[in-house]
C-alpha cells in the first residue's frame, strides 16, 4: 500500500509536489459510491479531504479503499492527553490517516482576555498552557511592558528566569511520565510526578499556588522569594537531577523503549519549517533553535547553559531532548541562586504595580493606588506588539493590540502545542496505532493551549 | 481404567468406593478454593509489590494491610450494572468470560502440589488429577483460553475490542507455538507426559540437586523461552497488546463491565499463576526440596506441609519476576512482537529440541556424548546461520509482516 516503510521520514511534498499533478482518472459517480460505503460516522466528517484525495490518488489506496476503519481516538481516551480527539484511518494496525480534531477545550480565552484588564490578564492567560503557566504569564508581562515602554527591577527579571527554567523542569517532567505511560512504562509516570511533585512544592511556597500561578505580572512578579529559598533550590535541583539520572538508566537503554522509539515519526528540519514547528521537536532535527540563545531575553545572555539538539528527530530524540534540557535548567536554577541580584522584586511605580498591603491602612494614596488599580488598571499607550519566548513546548508569542484604554483590543497568544500539534498527521501517517499513540505523546501537546 | 482416569495411586485398587469419591471431591473443592483465594492474594500483592517499586503506598484500607481490596472490589463490582451493546451478539458476549476463566481452572488441576500423602487411609497424590496425558493438557487449555478472549473481543460489536479481539489471535497463536516447544524441551528429557513423574524426576536428594536434577539448568533455553512465551500467553505486561490501555482504551474488554469484567481480570491473574505453576512443576522441581532434617522422612510435616511450602515459595518467586517485569517494560510493538515469537523463539526453540534430543539418543545408543553434543551443536549453528540468513533484517522488509 503506503510505498513508504515506516522509519523514514513522511516527506512533505507528497501532499504539495506530486498530488497536485497526478490528478487521476476517477469516474465521478464511482468515487460517490466509494465515500458513501464508508458508513462510519466519522467518514461525514473526513469527505472533504477523502474526497481530494482519491482524486489525486494521494495516500489513499484506491483498492483498499472498504477495507479501512475509521476509529475514533478521544476525546475520551487514556493516552489523548486531555481532550484530544485523533480520527484514524486504519487498515488493521496500520494507520492509513489521522486526523487530530480540536476544540474540545476551547473556552475562548483569548476573547475573554479583551475584556479582562492588564492587571487580570496573567490571571486568564495562565490558564492556557496549564502544565507552564510561568512561560504564558511572561509572555503576556514582557508584552504589556514593552507596550508600557518599562524596564522592570534585575531582581525581577532573575526571578523570572529562575521561575522560567523552573518551569521547563516540571513541564519536561511531566512529559517524561505521560510518555513512559503512554508506550507503557507505566512506572515511569509515578517517577515522573514524583520528581514534579518537589518543583511544584517550591512553586506552592513562593508563589501559593501549584499550578494556574499568575506570579509574573506586568512590572515584576508577585512577591519576593521566601527565606530560605536558595537551601530548597538547591537541595531541589539535587533531587531532579537524580530522578533524570534514574529516568536515563531506566530507559534509555531499555531494548524495548528503543524498539518503540527510534525511528518513529520522524521529522526533518524543512517539515518542520514550514509547518511552523517549534521547540524540541525542531531540535530534535538537528536545528539548535532556541530563542533562549537566538533572541535572549531576560538574562538568558548572562547564564551559561547549552541547547540541546540532536540528529534523528524521532520520538527517541524528542525523549532525550527534553531530558537533557533538564539538566541544562538545573544548571541555569543553580546560576541564578548564586547571581540572585539584590532589590526590588517589581517596579515602584503605583500605577502598574499595587502598593504593599502595610501602607494602605495609612496612606490615602496608596489606597486610591491601590482602589484605582484593581478596579480600572492601568492605561497603556496604543500600539501593537509581538513578544515571544522559549516555553517548554516551542516558542510561545504574544500579540497585543492596545488602544491606550486599561483593556487590550485583541489578545492573541501563540501557543506553540497547537502548531506543534500538526506535525501528528505527517508524522503518523503509515505507522502503527502503538506508534500513533508514542507520536502524539511525543508531541507534548498541551489541549488549553491548543484550544485557548 | 485406572489409566485413563489417572495415574494416582488412589484408583489403582481399581474400586472406585464412596470415600475415593469423597476424597476426590475434597481435592477438587480445595484446588478450586486455593486458586481463588490465591488470586485473590495475588493481586493484592502484585499491587503492593508495584506500589513499592513506584514510591506509593497501595492499597490500604480494606482489612489489615488492604489484603481483603481485591474481595471488595469483586464485591462491588458484582453489584454493577452490566451492561450489553447493541451491536453485540449476545450470547457470545455472555459466554466469553466463563470461556477464558475455565481453563484456568482446569489447568491447575493436574499441577501437583505435594507429594504423596495419605488421606482417609488413601495413598494420594496431592494434586486433583495426574493425567498420563499432562502436558498435552496443559497445551490444550492453554490453547483454550485463547477463546475467551477473541470471542470477547469480536462479540462486543466495536472498534476497540474488535482490534483487541485481532491482535489476541494473532499473538496467542503465534506464542502458543514457542510455548509448545518450550514444554518439549522438557519433555524429551523427561520422556513422561505425566507431571507427577515430570515432578518426581527432579526430586530432591541434597544441596546438589537444585542444578543436578532440577530440569532449569539442563533445559535452561526452553526455561526462557517457556517464561517469555507464558507472559505472551497470559498478556501479562510486556505483552499486554490485547488490552493495551493506551492505545485500545481497554481491548477486548473495553465494552465488558460489572462482573463479567471482574471474571476476565480474575481469569487473567488465574492464569498467571497456573503459568508460574506450570513453570515450577516443569522446570523447578514443583514440591521438591528439603525437609525439615530433624523429623523423619515420614513425618506429616515433611510429607505433607514441606513440598507445599516449596511449591509456593517458587510459584511465589516466579509471580514476583511477573511483576517486577510488569513494573520496568515499556509495552512491546505488535510487529516487533511477533518479530520477537517468529523468528526468535520459534527458532531457538526447534533447535534446541533437535539437540536435546540428540543427546538423549545418544545416552541410549551409548555413543559418545560429547561428540554428540559437539556435533549437535554445530549442525545447529550451521542450521540458525543459513536461518540467520534467510530471514530479512530489521531494516530489509517489515510490510509482510503486519
Amino acid at each position: 500500500m503506503s510505498d513508504k516503510t515506516r522509519g523514514e521520514p513522511p516527506s512533505t511534498d507528497s501532499t504539495s509536489g506530486e498530488s497536485t499533478s497526478a490528478i487521476k482518472n476517477v469516474d465521478p459517480d464511482e468515487i460517490e459510491t466509494r465515500l458513501e460505503r464508508q458508513t462510519d460516522e466519522g467518514a461525514q466528517e473526513l469527505r472533504t479531504t477523502s474526497r481530494e484525495l482519491v482524486l489525486t490518488g494521494g495516500m489513499w489506496p484506491e483498492d483498499e479503499l472498504s477495507d479501512t476503519m475509521i476509529i475514533n481516538m478521544g476525546p475520551q481516551h487514556p493516552s489523548t492527553h486531555g481532550v484530544l480527539r485523533l480520527m484514524m484511518e486504519l487498515d488493521s494496525e496500520e494507520v492509513v490517516r489521522i486526523k487530530p480534531v480540536i476544540g474540545y477545550l476551547h473556552t475562548g480565552m483569548e476573547k475573554t482576555g479583551e475584556d479582562l484588564t492588564y492587571v487580570q490578564g496573567p490571571t486568564n492567560v495562565t490558564r492556557m498552557d496549564y502544565a507552564a503557566p510561568f512561560s504564558n504569564e511572561l509572555v503576556y508581562s514582557m508584552a504589556v511592558e514593552r507596550l508600557l515602554d518599562i524596564d522592570v527591577p534585575p531582581r525581577a527579571t532573575w526571578i523570572r528566569m529562575m521561575f522560567q527554567e523552573l518551569n521547563r523542569m516540571s513541564s519536561h517532567l511531566l512529559f517524561q511520565a505521560t510518555n513512559g505511560m503512554d508506550i507503557g512504562a507505566v512506572s515511569m509516570m509515578l517517577y515522573g510526578w514524583r520528581e514534579r511533585e518537589e518543583v511544584l512544592r517550591f512553586f506552592e511556597k513562593t508563589t501559593g499556588l501549584r499550578m494556574n500561578n499568575n506570579y509574573i505580572r506586568p512590572g515584576g512578579v508577585a512577591a519576593d522569594l521566601q527565606p530560605g529559598w536558595q537551601e530548597d533550590l538547591l537541595a531541589l535541583c539535587d533531587t531532579v537531577e537524580e530522578g533524570v539520572r534514574d529516568y536515563d538508566e531506566l530507559l534509555s537503554q531499555n531494548p524495548i523503549w528503543v524498539e518503540r522509539t527510534v525511528g518513529v515519526g520522524v521529522l526533518t528540519t524543512e517539515d518542520c519549517l514550514s509547518l511552523s514547528i517549534t521547540g524540541p521537536i525542531l531540535r530534535s532535527t538537528g536545528f539548535a533553535w532556541d530563542l533562549r540563545k537566538a533572541q535572549p531575553y531576560l538574562a538568558y545572555d548572562e547564564v551559561d547553559f547549552d541547547v540541546i539538539y540532536t540528529e534523528n528527530g524521532d520520538v527517541f530524540d524528542r525523549y532525550r531532548i527534553r531530558l537533557y534540557e533538564v539538566l541544562e535548567s538545573i544548571k541555569i536554577v543553580r546560576q541564578c541562586v548564586e547571581a540572585m541580584p539584590p532589590g526590588d522584586y517589581r517596579v515602584q511605580d503605583k500605577k502598574i504595580t499595587p502598593p504593599p498591603r502595610a501602607r494602605i491602612d495609612e496612606s490615602m494614596e496608596a489606597l486610591i493606588h491601590h482602589f484605582k488599580l484593581f478596579t480600572e488598571g492601568f492605561k497603556v499607550p496604543a500600539g501593537e506588539v509581538y513578544t515571544s519566548v522559549e516555553s517548554p513546548r516551542g516558542e510561545i508569542g504574544c500579540y497585543i493590540v492596545s488602544d491606550g484604554s486599561s483593556k487590550p483590543v485583541r489578545l492573541h497568544i501563540r501557543g506553540p502545542s497547537f502548531y506543534n500539534l500538526q506535525s501528528a498527521e505527517p508524522m503518523a501517517r503509515g505507522s502503527l496505532v502503538a506508534d500513533a499513540v508514542a507520536i502524539v505523546s511525543s508531541v507534548d501537546p498541551i489541549m488549553g493551549e491548543v484550544d485557548r | 481404567m485406572s489409566h485413563l482416569l489417572a495415574l494416582d495411586p488412589l484408583f489403582q485398587s481399581g474400586h472406585v468406593g464412596f470415600s475415593v469419591f469423597l476424597v476426590v471431591a475434597v481435592k477438587v473443592l480445595v484446588a478450586f478454593a486455593l486458586l481463588l483465594v490465591s488470586v485473590m492474594l495475588y493481586i493484592w500483592g502484585m499491587r503492593k509489590w508495584i506500589a513499592d517499586m513506584q514510591n506509593r503506598i497501595g492499597p490500604n484500607t480494606a482489612g489489615p494491610w488492604g489484603i481483603l481490596q481485591t474481595l471488595a472490589d469483586g464485591i462491588k463490582l458484582f453489584f454493577k450494572e452490566q451492561s450489553i451493546p447493541d451491536s453485540a451478539d449476545r450470547v457470545v458476549f455472555r459466554l466469553a468470560p466463563y470461556l477464558s476463566i475455565m481453563p484456568a481452572f482446569l489447568l491447575f488441576c493436574i499441577i501437583p502440589i505435594g507429594g504423596q500423602v495419605s488421606i482417609f487411609g488413601h495413598q494420594t497424590f496431592l494434586q486433583v488429577a495426574d493425567l498420563p496425558i499432562g502436558a498435552l493438557w496443559i497445551l490444550a487449555m492453554s490453547g483454550l483460553g485463547v477463546y475467551g478472549v477473541m470471542l470477547a473481543g469480536w462479540a462486543s460489536g466495536s472498534k476497540y475490542p474488535l482490534l483487541g479481539s485481532v491482535r489476541a489471535t494473532g499473538q496467542l497463536l503465534s506464542y502458543e507455538a514457542a510455548f509448545s516447544l518450550g514444554i518439549l524441551g522438557v519433555l524429551v528429557r523427561a520422556g513422561t507426559l505425566s507431571t507427577h513423574d515430570i515432578v518426581s524426576q527432579q526430586r530432591w536428594v541434597n544441596w546438589h540437586s537444585f542444578v543436578s536434577q532440577w530440569y532449569w539448568l539442563p533445559a535452561f533455553v526452553p526455561f526462557v523461552i517457556f517464561l517469555i512465551a507464558a507472559t505472551a500467553e497470559t498478556n501479562h505486561p510486556p505483552f499486554d497488546l490485547v488490552e493495551a490501555e493506551q492505545e485500545l482504551v481497554g481491548g477486548f474488554n473495553t465494552e465488558y463491565t460489572g462482573i463479567r469484567f471482574a471474571i476476565f481480570f480474575l481469569a487473567e491473574f488465574m492464569n498467571v499463576i497456573t503459568m508460574s505453576a506450570v513453570a515450577t512443576t516443569l522446570f523447578l522441581g514443583g514440591p521438591s526440596g528439603p525437609g525439615l532434617g530433624f523429623l523423619s522422612a515420614g513425618n506429616a510435616l515433611n510429607t505433607w506441609l514441606m513440598p507445599v511450602f516449596w511449591f509456593g515459595l517458587k510459584v511465589i518467586a516466579l509471580l514476583f519476576v511477573t511483576v517486577w517485569v510488569r513494573a520496568s517494560m515499556p509495552r512491546m510493538r505488535y510487529d516487533r512482537l511477533m518479530a520477537l515469537g517468529w523468528k526468535y523463539l520459534i527458532e531457538i526453540a526447534i533447535l534446541w529440541v533437535l539437540v536435546a534430543a540428540a543427546i538423549e539418543v545418544a545416552n541410549v545408543q551409548n555413543w559418545n556424548v560429547w561428540a554428540t553434543v559437539l556435533i549437535a551443536f554445530g549442525s545447529a549453528a550451521l542450521a540458525y546461520g543459513v536461518l540467520y540468513l534467510a530471514i530479512p533484517k530489521p531494516d530489509e522488509v517489515v510490510e509482510e509482516f503486519r
